[in-house]
């Protein structure tokens, strides 16, 4: 199989990445030769094998429930690109 | 054509923790902007999620409570989408393998009990919020609530009416908030409804296209909502067009609702397990735990209320409607008032108060020995019953004692028929025409001089013994 | 002192010898020297450390120091450090100076080491020649015309270029052994869950795991006591009981059974690596060891896996990085999707770009179950191939890669040929094993060729021991590069 240059802007779209119309042609290029590599698994019969999501075989931990975080507003807040009166401001939404 | 309205509800009830469900910052309504985050609120870099015990033990809790499926094993996934009040780009949630499945929930509509069955119920965590306000034309983002712990609850769909939703929305509204897992303030939205309906012609077999409603967090804008939604894809389809897979919202100043997005722009989400947390596994022992603290439920106690108390069935739905309603009622039969005259007194009088005032029964000022006492007094016939509402109403406005008021007020009944006698020879002698009346056959002309004489004690006449009196006068 | 071991610049530091300033100050004089050329730190800030290094001498003198208290460390990028800029090699983060300290961090400064600096990396740790850093490529010390390896290129030639006794590492897909291999320094990556991941910038969650870089098997080891420990913040972080991993160094290897897999040593293993292993090999028999023939007949099928799994984790890892609350914004824009995507193209290379698109694919809606689930299944199959070849073993032994470090530039176009070069490294952190990389000398083109190590899983200690004594009858480990 290979990504069409329509694949490679959905997935850019998912993403939330541009690619310019000059770099999509490189990009799916690219990304085929990349599934060109990983197509050879898709022939290995895995029946009955159970996915592996971790590296250990753990059951999850569980923490007490305290509110023990401090006020670390300011902190935080000093990388921001933009605050104002302690919110983060992004492009108008719209719903 | 008979259309058919098929409704299942998705429903995000807010859990009572006091930290978030994967970080220890406090969920604590109505703190300044951004000050309740810890760096897996803000998906600092490097930041990583760990998990609440007390989120768990709730979700097991109203799984038992339903008689659902509490899951051994359940896994956590990524929900992925960008937006700003997702800080880390991605939801977790519960996808394949949620902690709870099955389980079902009564509803009663027109006194017609219905069995509501439920998909599912899994642990996730909420977005921020996005504030409108005036920020130079851009959007502020508080992200207090990120990470408050929801379990969102998924019904069937089984609902066959708005008031069938709504009945299964208070049900369940109930459910979490009498076992504690929910403060149930939908004004803050710990309480928040997604409604999917569609319409089909009666008879058939296949459901119609859905439209997903979102985020209604009061009883009364799901009615309104799902009404105007079914109208509208009734007259869309009769009109000749297609009802379009979408989610909508519903605008209650107009009454109408609006399209948010259609199934074209639905989300790719791209659920898988969360690599960060490993399964999370609930042993027999702690569910054998839960089971062992849970109360006893509404349904449960609405029988035992039918059968200990001997109420009818809908005096024993109402006062199960909230657990402290139903303490109250119990605390007031405790204090040794007649079982149905405290529910006919509950489920008047004080709700009629309480619903005007807009409070719930914590905050009514007359306690239930109070309202026992006020109970007793009708019963030996101190007072009666039209006098009763007066001193609960002057015991609500006071909060002095049901006999501090009959004595201040000299609110006694009159039950000495020497002294009503007096009163209804003088009523026989002043109303002519009703004593005609009342002769010639016409029984109601009787109420009318009951009245008079009720008037003429200011109230204070026992009016069975009136009655009595004034049936020998005139016989 | 640049020479010295951890055992002599702790003893140098206990006498008073030297102190923590000096030590630090010679240090960051070489750094400074060198850093020009081979582009190892991203950042130094002379102040920071000598005021690091002030607060060592105070605890050498008042007497709550530990035996590592004032020895100087690098620290990879990836970790965030308070008041220290924390850039993952990316753009993204240009700007980025950490509100708070990752757990490896946090041990570090517990235990007194001083920080020397911060050091370059493939962007957000995906690469295997630190070429895709923001920050220009790291030299290798050995040939300036030869990649370091990746991603912690970086800290791998600060300890090659004695920039720095110690330094700190993350390998998710051979990121401490292959760097280490190409510059001629030890590294090991711990069983996946010993090193807390806390603040550690996540490339691919269920792979990642922090480690150690330094001239000698023993050096790793105290640095590893300090960096390993459990974290209640970091849910895969294991409960287990504190380990001193330098407790069996001296062990004699008579009778270990080391496993030699046929599949590492096949086609596409260049004949001087192979020629250095095989050396090594035989060194090991002289030891005492017992060598074995396995089989790891998956071993291609890692390639893969891995490149399906990372990429899927990193999609969704990388999604926090929007121009919101940290990091780069772009200026221009339009509406809140395109300041996403305008963000985003801007702060992230080609490589990082390349893996979330990658990854955003496998994961999409109809390709779940042909890439995602299929490469999780191999996952299960590859660490069941371990744990088969366990059974004949108690070590595994092979090259680290096919080559000895490449040339700048050679394969930077070609991403597929990259990623086939980490083929004996994947296979590790799939399974969550331990590995490490030992200098075992040089390939025809004089550049420095590791053997790998692979213990099974909490083995580290005699993965440790086993590098240990190998260095103890070698000297590839103390030769520097002249620079």
């Amino acid at each position: 199989m290979s990504l069409s240059l329509d694949d490679v802007k959905r997935i850019a779209r998912l993403s939330r990445i541009a690619v310019t119309d000059d770099e999509l042609a490189a990009t799916q290029t690219q990304l085929n030769r990349i599934f060109g590599l990983i197509e050879e698994m898709r022939a290995v019969d895995t029946t009955g094998i159970e996915p592996m999501s971790h590296a250990q075989d753990v059951v999850l931990r569980l923490r007490d429930d305290a509110a023990t975080a401090p006020n670390r507003r300011e902190a935080f807040q000093a990388v921001a690109p933009a605050v104002e009166d302690g919110l983060y401001l992004v492009p108008k939404v719209i719903e | 054509m008979k259309w058919e309205v098929v409704i299942g509800l998705e429903v995000h009830t807010q859990l009572t923790t006091s930290s978030k469900i994967f970080s220890p910052a406090s969920t604590a309504f109505g703190a300044e902007p951004n000050t309740q985050t810890a760096v897996v609120d803000i998906a600092l870099p490097g930041a990583l999620p760990v998990m609440n015990r007390a989120a768990v033990d709730k979700a097991i809790q109203f799984g038992l409570a339903i008689g659902a499926r509490v899951n051994r094993k359940s896994v956590f996934a990524r929900k992925n989408y960008f937006y700003p009040d997702l800080p880390k780009g991605y939801q977790i949630s519960q996808f394949e393998l949620p902690i709870v499945e099955g389980g079902q929930i009564a509803i009663n509509v027109d006194g017609v009990e219905k069995v509501i069955n439920l998909t599912r119920a899994h642990l996730e965590e909420d977005a921020g919020k996005s504030l409108h306000g005036d920020y130079h034309g851009a959007t502020g983002i508080d992200l207090n609530r990120a990470g408050t712990p929801l379990l969102e609850i998924v019904s069937e769909p089984e609902m066959r009416s708005a008031a069938e939703a709504v009945a299964y929305a208070k049900a369940l509204y109930s459910l979490v908030t009498w076992i504690g897992i929910c403060d149930g303030n939908m004004q803050e939205g710990s309480f928040r409804c997604d409604v999917n309906v569609s319409v089909r012609p009666e008879g058939q077999a296949e459901f119609g296209t859905r439209r997903e409603i979102k985020n209604l967090n009061s009883f009364r804008f799901i009615e309104q909502a799902i009404r105007a939604e079914v109208q509208w894809q009734i007259e869309t389809i009769e009109d000749g067009g297609k009802i379009e897979q979408a989610t909508v919202l519903f605008d209650p100043d107009t009454g109408e609702t609006r399209m948010m997005r259609s199934k074209e722009d639905a989300h790719d989400y791209r659920y898988f397990p969360d690599p960060d947390l490993p399964p999370l596994v609930i042993d027999e022992d702690w569910i054998e735990r839960v089971r062992n603290a849970l109360p006893e439920l509404p349904h449960d106690m609405q029988q035992r209320f039918e059968r200990q108390y001997g109420i009818p069935a809908y005096d024993a739905v109402t006062l199960t409607a909230s657990k402290a309603l139903a303490g109250y009622y119990e605390a007031t039969v405790a204090a040794g008032a007649d079982a149905k005259l405290a529910s006919n007194w509950i489920m008047g009088d004080i709700s009629a108060t309480l619903n005007r005032e807009e409070q719930d029964i914590t905050a009514c000022p007359v306690s239930a020995a109070a309202l026992a006492a006020l109970i007793g007094r009708i019963a030996d016939k101190t007072i009666n019953n039209k006098t009763a509402k007066d001193v609960l109403k002057k015991m609500w406005e006071s909060g002095d004692s049901t006999d501090a008021i009959i004595e201040r007020d000299g609110l006694k009944q009159e039950s000495d028929s020497g002294a009503i006698e007096a009163i209804v020879l003088e009523v026989i002698a002043a109303n002519p025409k009703s004593v005609e009346e009342y002769r010639a056959g016409k029984e109601k002309a009787l109420n009318s001089l009951v009245g008079q004489v009720m008037k003429a004690s200011r109230g204070k006449a026992d009016p069975a013994v009136a009655l009595e009196l004034l049936k020998q006068k005139l016989a | 002192m640049i020479e010295s071991s951890l055992k002599q610049l702790s003893a140098a530091l206990a006498a008073r010898q030297v102190s923590a300033v000096e030590l630090a100050g010679e240090f960051l004089a070489r750094a400074k020297q060198y850093n020009g050329e081979l582009n190892a730190y991203i950042t130094l800030d002379e102040q920071k450390t000598l005021s690091e290094a002030h607060d060592a001498d105070v605890r050498r003198a008042d007497g709550t120091a530990g035996p590592l208290t004032g020895i100087p460390v690098a620290h990879k990028d990836i970790f965030c450090q308070e008041g220290w800029l924390t850039t993952c090699g990316s753009k993204m983060l240009g700007n980025f100076v950490s509100p708070y300290s990752a757990h490896v961090i946090e041990q570090c400064r517990a235990a007194g080491l001083v920080t020397l600096g911060r050091t370059n990396m493939d962007e957000f740790a995906m690469g295997s020649s630190n070429e895709n850093s923001a920050f220009g490529p790291v030299k290798n010390p050995w040939d300036k015309n030869a990649v370091p390896g990746g991603s912690s290129g970086g800290s791998a030639v600060a300890v090659a270029a004695r920039l720095a006794p110690i330094a700190t590492g993350t390998d998710t897909g051979g990121s401490i052994r292959q760097p280490a291999a190409f510059c001629g320094v030890t590294g090991i990556k711990p069983t996946y869950g010993v090193v807390s991941r806390f603040g550690m910038i996540a490339y691919a969650s269920s792979l990642d795991q922090g480690g150690p870089f330094a001239k000698s098997a023993e050096d790793c080891a105290l640095l590893l006591n300090v960096m390993a420990g459990f974290d209640e913040r970091d849910a895969t972080s294991l409960q287990r009981e504190r380990e001193d991993y330098s407790r069996d160094l001296e062990r004699p290897l008579a009778g270990l059974r080391i496993g030699l897999p046929r599949e590492y040593f096949a086609d596409g293993l260049a004949g001087d690596v192979a020629a250095a292993i095989d050396a090594a090999i035989a060194e090991y028999k002289k030891l005492g060891a017992q060598i074995v023939e396995v089989s790891l007949p998956n071993t291609r099928l890692a390639i893969p896996s891995y490149y399906v799994i990372a990429p899927a984790e990193a999609s969704s890892n990388l999604s926090r990085f929007d121009g919101v609350r940290y990091g780069h914004r772009a200026a221009d824009f339009d509406g809140l999707v395109g300041m996403y995507e305008q963000t985003r193209a801007e702060g992230f290379g080609w490589e990082v770009k390349r893996r979330i698109l990658t990854g955003t694919y496998v994961l999409s809606h109809g390709y779940y179950d042909a890439y995602y689930l299929q490469a999780q299944k191999i996952r299960r199959i590859i660490a069941n191939d371990f744990q088969a070849a366990f059974r004949d073993c108690d070590l595994i032994a092979g090259p680290v890669a096919p080559t000895t470090a490449w040339n700048l530039g050679e394969k930077s176009d070609d991403p597929v040929a990259m990623y086939l070069a980490d083929i004996y490294t994947l296979g590790v952190n799939l399974a969550g094993l331990p590995g490490m990389s030992v200098p075992a000398g040089f390939g025809a083109d004089g550049r420095p060729v590791g053997l790998q190590l692979i213990g099974n899983y909490f083995d580290e200690a005699r993965l440790l021991n086993a590098a240990h004594r190998f260095q103890q009858a070698t000297d590839w480990h103390l030769k520097a590069p002249a620079l």
